[in-house]
């Protein structure tokens, strides 16, 4: 497995796409603190570029490179090696190559500038994004044979994640105004791995008083230790269960 | 050796294998005969488990190989059209298989490498290579570990004569060291002096797997080719 994560990596990090996201989010993580005086307004600001830029790059750029890889998957399949390991270890190579690209290109700045607690719950909930959307990325390519589908989905689950489901949200809140719906959006957030991600990093910069009674319900839920704890696991299971389903189809896929 | 059990697999509706049951022994060297499309390289896909069947089951060496992926260390492959990561190049991809596929007591057997002239290409990226030479990587890589069983698909199309003829006499080295190996072929003629045994599939069904001998007599022809021909006017009458 070691060897093929080898071969994985070696050939991402020399693509050019990989490069140029990474002094991407350098330039903007280090312009970010240079601008605001206040370095932890410096990383609201980074917040949301992180919330949109680290799930599109995620999804588009793992989805990309597993259909370029149909060849590489292809050889390797008629070779002594278990379907699971070959498709972990591209999943391993794909999320440690971009877990490193998000790291030195947003995590060092943020390190230096904001090394916080908010700013470390920021570090770890970019790296899970990256992670995450990766295995999510997995498995729809997994299911879609056709390339050009394949990343249109990929696209679409980004769009949902980052935008529709926040307006689907807010409907279903306007709709049913007249009830009590406070706890109900507890879990309704624990269904976005992004929600719950900026849920997270906004409750520890203490400003969740600007969320009126949601946000103290939300800062009873999410601020306490446990409710990290659990908010840490459902990201894992995030991780987990796409990436389980599709090795699960991967094991059974016709090459 | 390897033993296809009531093999059926179907692609939407179309019926790729239908109940297919094959035994493969040692020594034995079978050439894989049909019409385009009558399920030859997709049997050959199952049993390497790149195409998983619906139904029935495929043991290799008495062990059913869903369950177990070791074997394909005892099997080189040659596919039809060998796709290859198009920005390793000869050189890289060679260093990673045997990186995947070395163990300590393994011979490398470098002849087709030699023979092929592959050394004097190591630095050629995959994409840039022709149709031909990619079939003699590809044919390098199925006999470079030194397998038991070889199953080569189209082994010679695309190939010069000069690096067919290479390819055949190797095959039938291979051959009288005692491994089983799997051809399919449209070239009846190149076939004649390899195979010991025909398999006939069509439509995705098996109509018949003989000796060449039985095969010779029952038809009263000497040519594989002419014997074939001979068979398949008296399926459609």
């Amino acid at each position: 497995m070691k060897k093929i994560i080898k071969y994985v990596m070696i050939d991402i990090l020399r693509n050019k796409i990989m490069l140029a996201y990474t002094v991407f989010l350098l330039l903007i993580s280090l312009s970010i603190f240079n601008l605001e005086d206040n370095s932890a307004k410096g990383l609201l600001s980074l917040l949301n570029i992180i919330l949109i830029v680290v799930p599109l790059v995620s999804i588009l750029f793992s989805s990309i490179y597993v259909y370029n890889s149909a060849e590489f998957l292809e050889l390797l399949a008629s070779q002594p090696l278990k379907r699971r390991t070959l498709w972990l270890s591209i999943f391993s190579g794909v999320s440690g190559s971009l877990v490193l690209a998000f790291f030195v290109g947003a995590g060092i700045p943020i390190l230096l500038y904001e090394p916080t607690p908010t700013g470390f719950i920021m570090l770890g909930s970019g790296i899970m994004l990256s992670v995450i959307f990766v295995s999510v990325a997995m498995l729809a390519t997994v299911k879609i044979r056709d390339k050009a589908k394949g990343i249109g989905v990929a696209i679409l689950l980004w769009l949902y994640f980052s935008l529709l489901f926040d307006g689907l949200v807010m409907f279903l809140l306007f709709q049913f105004a007249d009830y009590p719906l406070d706890k109900a959006m507890v879990a309704v957030s624990l269904l976005n791995p992004i929600d719950l991600s900026r849920i997270l990093i906004l409750l520890k910069m203490d400003i969740s008083a600007m969320m009126g009674y949601t946000g103290a319900i939300f800062k009873n839920y999410f601020g306490t230790n446990s409710g990290l704890l659990l908010s840490g696991m459902v990201l894992l299971m995030w991780v987990v269960m796409p990436l389980w389903l599709s090795v699960r189809k991967f094991n059974r896929k016709d090459l | 050796m390897i033993i296809a059990n009531n093999v059926s697999k179907k692609f939407g509706k179309l019926k790729a294998l239908d109940n297919v049951s094959v035994t493969c022994n040692k020594g034995e060297c079978i050439a894989l005969i049909g019409p385009n499309g009558s399920g030859k390289t997709t049997l050959i896909k199952t049993i390497l488990g790149m195409v998983v069947c619906d139904n029935g089951f495929i043991t290799v060496n008495e062990k059913n190989i869903l369950h177990d992926w070791h074997y394909r260390s005892n099997i080189g492959y040659m596919p039809q059209i060998g796709r290859y990561p198009e920005n390793m190049t000869i050189g890289q991809i060679l260093d990673m298989m045997k990186d995947i596929r070395s163990k300590n007591d393994h011979i490398l057997d470098e002849d087709l490498v030699q023979q092929f002239k592959l050394n004097e290409l190591l630095d050629k990226r995959m994409r840039t290579l022709s149709g031909g030479t990619r079939q003699k990587v590809s044919a390098a890589l199925a006999f470079l570990f030194n397998p038991d069983v070889l199953i080569l698909d189209e082994p010679t199309a695309g190939l010069d004569p000069v690096s067919a003829e290479m390819l055949k006499e190797k095959i039938i080295k291979e051959k009288t060291k005692g491994k089983l190996i799997l051809v399919t072929s449209h070239i009846l003629s190149e076939l004649d002096e390899l195979v010991t045994q025909v398999i006939y599939m069509q439509d995705g069904q098996l109509h018949f797997h003989k000796d060449i001998a039985t095969l010779r007599t029952e038809t009263g022809q000497q040519k594989l080719s002419k014997a074939i021909a001979t068979v398949m006017l008296k399926m459609s009458s």
